[in-house]
């Protein structure tokens, strides 16, 4: 279990399923829970390679940053589905598609 | 024992992630998003980053999971009983994403990893702390900037025109 290998993997998995939810879903909030998803797989993966490299605090930081850029972004990505939502009555990526009302 | 605990917590973060991207309700997936924030904070601490996983507990759910829930109250009828979505296109986005996926396994099983052993630090904030200070004092205070940017920008957004 405690080796790179194993983490790697499962943040290749977390990527994968948040890259599925991204371009499969339809509803905003939906394609937002899998750009979080794929923000955690990343940090998992500075994490994992500052463990195994020897401790290097540096990951740690990144992965501190990641999270500061992903509270972010949530609250800039929901404010703009909401006046998206209050402009179009839905918030579906695929129908909201007209640049003016 | 440990070794259970570990894939426990892998099954509680990817079953999750799966619900996430498969269930049709959205609640249902904003729950299931719970579940893979704290079994990825568990993961943190197998990885010696106890000060992270404190962290992802607090940003990710206390903060991140109740705003993107509140999203989803706002932006659907609460009156309508079924606050689903559907996906699209799941055939031909299962095949690319299983693409990306085997040639990420592919590349992380052929690739030599260098590493280095390490002594499991007693804790991680006084290291964390004093580089935020030294090596990364920029880029903290230019984070502090994004945030106050991203706080005005949010609530300048989300006001109703007037």
């Amino acid at each position: 279990m405690d080796n790179l290998n194993t983490y790697l993997f499962i943040a290749a998995i977390l990527f994968s399923l948040g890259m599925f939810g991204v371009i499969t879903r339809r509803n905003a909030i939906a394609v937002l829970m899998g750009i979080e998803l794929i923000l955690n797989s990343a940090n998992l993966n500075f994490l994992a390679f500052a463990k195994f490299g020897g401790m290097n605090m540096s990951g740690h930081i990144f992965a501190l940053f990641v999270i500061i850029m992903a509270a972010a972004e949530a609250a800039v990505a929901l404010a703009i589905i909401i006046n998206i939502y209050n402009n179009f009555k839905s918030i579906n990526v695929d129908e909201v598609r007209e640049l003016r009302q | 024992m440990a070794d259970l605990a570990f894939w426990m917590i892998v099954l509680l973060t990817i079953g999750g992630a799966a619900v996430v991207v498969l269930n049709k309700n959205l609640v249902y997936s904003a729950i299931a998003l719970l579940f893979t924030f704290f079994g990825m904070a568990g993961l943190y601490v197998f990885l010696w980053a106890d000060f992270l996983a404190g962290v992802q507990v607090m940003i990710y759910v206390g903060g991140i999971l109740v705003l993107i829930i509140f999203g989803v109250m706002l932006t659907n009828r609460i009156t309508s009983v079924n606050i689903s979505h559907s996906s699209v296109q799941r055939g031909i986005g299962a095949v690319v994403v299983l693409g990306i996926l085997s040639i990420l396994v592919i590349m992380i099983y052929n690739t030599p990893w260098l590493q280095v052993e390490a002594v499991e630090p007693v804790q991680t904030v006084g290291k964390i702390g004093y580089l935020l200070m030294m090596d990364y004092l920029l880029p903290f205070e230019v984070a502090s900037l994004l945030l106050l940017a991203a706080l005005m920008g949010a609530a300048m957004l989300s006001r109703k025109s007037n």
